[in-house]
């Protein structure tokens, strides 16, 4: 104590001639100056709150410096200086308390603060509430964010002294929810904890229930005898029922020491193995320990010989379990804390799962969207014209391959998608009057035969599309104002993309109404679909009614494979991907029959989703379930949801 | 004598639209009846109500000495109680012979296990060389139905019916697109049926209406309009506002 | 000369007697038992191929003759794999598990030996416990009845399900894709107990007999499979010769006027449909051990389009147009795709076969639906019928035709 005593008096003297100034916060760092050149965790503490509750402005900077390894002390009178080095020799100094340049010296009478990591952080701590106050919003963000990341019981008072004094009313509302949180978790007081509990109870934010959480987690504790009044009981267990079987209640014992390990299989062949002589154990010839009988009989003589432990039977097991209270205990001792958290999650719980179920209902909206999309142009086809279009998923992959390459030309992504959609319809619509005036309109009427040729064209097309763009996945990508989801809270949300393919699935809807209800075109593609041979006698052209659906249609696909390359890669196997699912979607919805398809599609939608849900590990599953449904839907509605009925329907 | 299908109080609308209203028919055991009546009077969705292919909204269907009702059974269930349908366009199996038609169509067990077995006996030959005889086709036995002229399908289609031995035969428009002399045969065809067995015979032509000298039907929107001789219904007004006209 | 279903359709002769040709002359030729001209490796391409033909002619049974477009079949034809892969993987595995644990000190029990194995074959998905599914897989007995019954239960209650509801065209087709695509998802899956993606594999190794060398094997495979196209192309034959083919064949053309015949439609569909997918299966269960792996991606619904792809260019509704089908198509796309067909210079351009062939394929398929709608069986007509000029009328079957050839040359 002496010597930095005297040179703190030297210092005094120096600087009070330079300067004349009082020098406070040298003053603390020099009384605690032994704590911080030894540097340790343990006793840091009080050097640390020195600084901190000083009441000092300059206090922050110390200890940033500090945190930051920017403090060194100078050998010659122990002060301390922030220093910056200048070159390999020499470091420049200045002074905590003014900020002024004290001066250069020399780095061999200087001697560098190494904090190590423990007291960094809990300098970092105790930084957080000078940040709390600090005028520039963004630290004090900051400082909100450290305390979220890692919560602690000591930032408590800081931050409620803080909410007072900030202007701000959106972090005031942050300060005012982070200090419930903190309150639940760290305040002594329990009816103020409860207060908090009951004021949060309901919150879906997933901070609230990481707070509650802990304080109702459990542990399975056995007793020897009664359970003491001490422990706060979450419930209490009886060994064999359905919650707590006996072997994971003899393990607990096991555990706690209070019972001996029940000797396995694995154990037994061990033992054996170590009294082995090569040719017997234990009088037991080896040759015959290929079967449990003897391997038990050796054991047992291992045992009477006093050379392993004995085996414990189950009747011990019984004894011990017999001897022994079980129960969960909850590792918060108090059991009002503990039950009004419980009321509060149960809440929660309750609000939570009305909140995933709109998530859910979401998520088949966007999955009906999406299956609509892609099986609208095969149900024009389907039902106008009784083809069965197996490169239909391949008309999918050409329209998201269309809208690759426009972006490869157009580098704005929302010109170029605005580009894609109409080249993608152009390029699919050409194709698929190409195909029907080539193939396909020589098949009608042999309508297994189309199935098998449009199948040809399929593989063709696929080959085709892996050898022009290779077989990597190529990128499609969303203008910028289609990324990132609109979040309702904590639990429900959803993307701006599927949004979008919603609502192009509506618009879809709109302009194929449109075009069958109100054109030329949509009244003789009925006439055609109810009778051909009158419409062909009334003047209408089938065959051109034929190739312009079948564009319609293709077309459309186009469209569709642009929409789903948004969100999935391009890849030349895209459309196979979909291809199942949009028959099935024709085939459950019904052919012929715009409703349907849109009923298909959303019964397939809410399906698919709903069985992920029930395991939501397994997507796979889902769709062997959701088509082993559909295979049992058609029993009863051989013809769909929406069903065409009468002489009509024909057979 | 004794009855043998009886179709009582049976509707059925499509969509609607009533194809039969309130239907009431019976016809006995060796019977020919006739029904006429204009397009769209019901007379083939009273053919497809009995052998089974459409299912009526309400009525009773009800077959042989025992009343069972048809109604619920599959069509080929029907066809085995002995029920046999003609179409009206000719249905042959054409991409095979006149003699496998036949043979197919020959009264036999018809679960797929005894079919499979099945070798055609001496007696199953002999009776297929007496079906042909009587249609006219003992030459074109092993022809390719899908060769035979129009008429002579018909007659295969009539051949394949007797071969089935059905207690009723429905037959629809079995003389359209046939010759004179054609006719003339399918008359003797069905006249000579209708000793054995009940013959119910859909037709436009009067004339041949007239040689079959049976009790006719008339069908209208679904209903029966009149019934008795030929003479007699052609002399109703009713039936000469709504179907023979003036 | 008897009038038997063989002799009356000469065609049945001339196939079986060509594949018997063909079986010796293999045999004459290949490595492990003649003058080793055809290595081991294409002995059992040609095993394989094989059972394809028999694959192939279950599927004209179901498509050619009785019309139904089944896009299942070749997931009958897996099943049959696994059912016979299970054993071969389990009793391989029981042979080399037993033969490492003879060294240990203390000899291992049964159940130590079955949980070794268990660890052995389901360690690649994590797993060490027998799944259900392989209760029987130490008997090869019961495996082998497998075989024939897990495919025939699934087609046969797949069919009830779905011939009872009418469920015809190409409404069915995309079913039974359904129902293939849903299979293959499932076996997929780790949790299925049949290894997931990785499939069973070494199935090769015949157990205990590892003494013998591949080229032995191979040979006797390929009888095997020799055999068993010929038994079921006799099976087949027989069936579509009779009052059951002239049914079957009444259901492709017109199911209702059969109906009305007082057949039992869905009872003849179904029946056709079990008994073909259990020959599917046990050509399955012949091809998986030459080809020694086998995995979910095989039963994608892809390989059942392949398979209608064979019969239908090697002609629908004649058996021998099957089989020939599936053996040209499958040899001369492993020809094109093994890269041993030469490059093609355009000079701008040269056309690798490897990248070119399925698009090759692909148009080729769809210009044999729409201008040769007989496929290659098609040809033997056009000599027929030069050998019969008299003959007038619509074309006649493979049957009648190949009669008048015989009458020809007497």
């Amino acid at each position: 104590m002496k010597r930095p005593l005297l040179a703190a008096l030297l210092v005094l003297l120096t600087t009070l001639s330079a300067w004349a100034q009082s020098t406070p916060m040298q003053d603390i760092l020099q009384e605690h100056s032994d704590l911080i050149v030894q540097s340790s965790r343990k006793t840091i503490e009080p050097a640390i709150r020195g600084v901190a509750a000083s009441g000092l402005p300059q206090a922050q900077e110390v200890m940033r410096a500090w945190q930051t390894k920017k403090m060194w002390i100078r050998t010659s009178d122990g002060l301390f200086f922030r220093a910056d080095k200048l070159d390999a020799k020499t470091y420049r100094l200045f002074d905590f308390d003014t900020g002024a340049v004290v001066g250069d010296s020399p780095k061999s009478d200087l001697k560098q603060i190494k904090p190590n990591s423990g007291i960094r952080a809990m300098i970092a701590t105790a930084l957080v509430q000078f940040q709390l106050m600090d005028p520039d919003p963004v630290l004090r963000t900051e400082a909100l964010l450290a305390i979220e990341r890692a919560p602690d019981g000591k930032l408590l008072e800081p931050l409620r002294a803080s909410i007072d004094r900030e202007r701000d009313m959106v972090l005031q509302a942050r300060k005012i929810r982070i200090e419930r949180l903190l309150t639940i978790a760290y305040d002594q007081d329990e009816p103020t904890r409860i207060a908090a509990i009951n004021e949060v109870s309901g919150d879906l934010g997933l901070d609230v229930r990481a707070t509650l959480n802990p304080l109702v987690t459990t542990k399975l504790t056995a007793f020897a005898g009664d359970i003491p009044d001490t422990v706060n009981v979450a419930r209490v267990l009886e060994p064999g029922q359905d919650t707590l079987s006996s072997e994971a209640a003899y393990g607990v014992l096991v555990a706690q020491g209070m019972a001996p390990a029940q000797v396995t299989r694995d154990d037994m062949r061990l033992a054996l193995l170590e009294h082995s002589d090569g040719t017997s154990v234990a009088g037991v010839p080896v040759a015959q320990l290929d079967a449990d009988a003897a391997r038990s009989r050796a054991y047992a003589a291992l045992v009477d010989a006093g050379l392993a432990q004995p085996l414990v039977s189950d009747a011990d097991v019984a004894t011990s379990l017999a001897a022994h209270r079980f129960a969960e205990i909850y590792n918060e001792p108090s059991a009002a804390i503990t039950t009004a958290a419980q009321d509060a999650l149960d809440r929660i719980t309750t609000r939570v799962a009305a909140g995933q179920t709109i998530d859910l209902t979401l998520d088949a909206l966007s999955l009906a969207s999406i299956y609509f999309l892609a099986a609208i142009g095969l149900a024009i086809t389907f039902g106008v014209m009784g083809v069965i279009n197996m490169a239909h998923g391949e008309f999918i992959m050409m329209g998201a391959y269309t809208g690759y390459v426009v972006q490869q030309m157009v580098p704005n992504h929302t010109v170029s998608i605005l580009l894609a959609v109409p080249l993608a319809f152009a390029v699919t619509f050409v194709a698929g009057v190409a195909m029907e005036r080539l193939v396909i309109r020589w098949l009608y009427n042999r309508p297994l035969e189309t199935l098998l040729a449009t199948f040809g064209i399929s593989i063709a097309l696929q080959q085709l599309a892996k050898n022009i763009f290779g077989t990597q996945a190529r990128p499609l990508t969303a203008p910028g104002w289609l990324d990132g989801a609109w979040v309702l809270n904590d639990v429900v949300s959803i993307s701006y993309i599927r949004i979008a393919i919603f609502v192009l699935a509506l618009i879809f809807l709109g302009v194929f109404l449109f075009i069958m209800r109100r054109t030329r075109l949509g009244l003789e593609t009925r006439a055609v679909t109810q009778n051909r041979s009158m419409a062909a006698s009334m003047g209408i052209n089938p065959e051109r009614v034929n190739m312009l659906t079948f564009g319609l249609g293709s077309g459309i696909a186009g469209i569709a494979g642009v929409a789903i390359g948004l969100f999935a890669k391009v890849t030349s196997e895209l459309g196979s991907d979909y291809i199942v699912q949009s028959f099935m979607t024709v085939v459950v919805g019904g052919v012929g029959n715009i409703w349907g398809t849109l009923a298909g599609a959303t019964m397939i939608g809410f399906f698919q989703k709903g069985v992920e849900w029930l395991n939501p590990s397994n997507t796979l599953a889902a769709q062997t379930y959701m088509i082993v449904f559909i295979i049992i839907f058609i029993q009863f509605r051989p013809r769909g949801i929406i069903a065409l009925k009468g002489r009509a329907a024909g057979d | 004598m004794s009855r043998l299908l009886e179709v009582s109080g049976v509707s059925v609308s499509f969509d609607g639209f009533k194809a039969i209203n309130n239907l009431s028919f019976a016809i006995g055991d060796a019977e020919m009846r006739a029904i006429i009546g204009p397009n769209g009077a019901g007379k083939t969705t009273f053919m497809d109500i009995v052998t089974g292919k459409t299912r009526p909204d309400e009525g009773r269907v009800t077959w042989g000495e025992r009343n069972i009702s048809l109604l619920g059974m599959s069509e080929a269930r029907i066809a085995r109680e002995g029920v046999g349908r003609k179409f009206q366009k000719p249905t042959v199996f054409e991409d095979q012979t006149v003699k496998e038609n036949l043979l197919m169509a020959l009264q036999a067990n018809r679960s797929p296990f005894a079919v499979m077995f099945y070798r055609a006996s001496a007696q199953d030959l002999t009776r297929v060389d007496e079906l042909a005889e009587e249609i006219g086709l003992s030459d074109a036995l092993s022809r390719k139905s899908g060769e035979l002229s129009h008429g002579q399908k018909q007659w295969l289609e009539i051949g394949m019916l007797l071969a089935q031995e059905p207690r009723l035969l429905l037959v629809d428009e079995p003389a359209a697109g046939m010759t004179p002399a054609e006719r003339e045969h399918t008359t003797e065809i069905l006249v000579e049926a209708a000793k054995t067995r009940a013959v119910v015979v859909v037709e436009h032509d009067m004339e041949f209406v007239r040689r079959l000298n049976c009790r006719v039907t008339v069908l209208h929107e679904g209903s029966v309009l009149a019934e008795g001789s030929l003479d007699h219904v052609t002399a109703n007004q009713q039936v000469i506002d709504v179907y023979l006209g003036r | 000369m008897p009038n038997t279903f063989l002799t009356r359709t000469p065609s049945n002769v001339i196939f079986l007697i060509v594949l018997a040709v063909f079986a010796l002359g293999v045999t004459v030729l290949a490595e492990g038992s003649g003058i080793g001209f055809i290595s081991t490796s294409f002995v059992k391409t040609l095993g394989k191929t094989l059972c394809l033909a028999l694959v192939a002619v279950a599927m004209d049974l179901v498509w050619g003759y009785t019309g139904i477009l089944s896009l299942g079949h070749f997931a009958f034809f897996g099943l049959g794999g696994y059912m016979i892969g299970m054993w071969l993987m389990y009793a391989r595995t029981h042979g080399i598990v037993v033969t490492s644990m003879a060294e240990a000190p203390i000899p291992p029990t049964e159940s130590e030996i079955v949980d070794a194995i268990g660890n052995q074959i389901f360690g690649v998905v994590g797993s060490s416990e027998f799944p259900l599914v392989w209760a029987f897989s130490d008997s090869f007995a019961i495996q082998l009845i497998l075989v024939v019954a897990v495919p025939g239960l699934l087609a046969l209650v797949f069919g009830w399900l779905a011939f009872r509801s009418r469920v015809t065209g190409v409404y069915l087709s995309i079913l039974t894709q359904a129902m293939t695509l849903a299979l293959a998802l499932y076996l997929f899956q780790n949790d299925s107990g049949l290894r997931g993606n990785n499939g069973l594999s070494g199935l090769q190794n015949l157990p205990g007999l590892d003494h013998v060398p591949q080229a032995q094997i191979s040979i006797w495979f390929f009888w095997a499979s020799a055999v068993a196209l010929a038994l079921g192309y006799l099976f087949a034959a027989w069936l579509v010769s009779g009052k059951f083919g002239s049914v079957m064949r009444g259901i492709r053309d017109n199911e209702a006027r059969v109906r009305f015949l007082g057949y039992s439609v869905e009872g003849y569909k179904l029946f056709v449909f079990t008994a073909t997918a259990m020959i599917a299966g046990v050509a399955g269960a012949l091809y998986y051990p030459q080809a020694g792996i086998i995995n979910p991606a095989e039963i994608a619904p892809i390989a059942s389009i392949y398979l209608a792809v064979w019969v239908a260019i090697g002609g629908r509704g004649r058996l021998y147009g099957a089989a020939i089908g599936a053996v040209f198509v499958s040899l001369v796309s492993s020809w094109f795709t093994g890269g041993q067909a030469p490059d093609l210079n355009l000079g701008f351009y040269t056309l690798k076969w490897v990248d070119w062939w399925l698009i090759v394929l692909g148009f080729s398929f769809v210009l044999v639906t729409l201008f040769a709608p007989k496929g290659i069986g098609g040809l033997v007509d056009l000599w027929t019928y030069r050998k019969s000029p008299d003959r007038h009328g619509a074309d006649l079957g493979p049957d009648a035709g190949a009669l008048r050839e015989q009458e020809a040359s007497q």
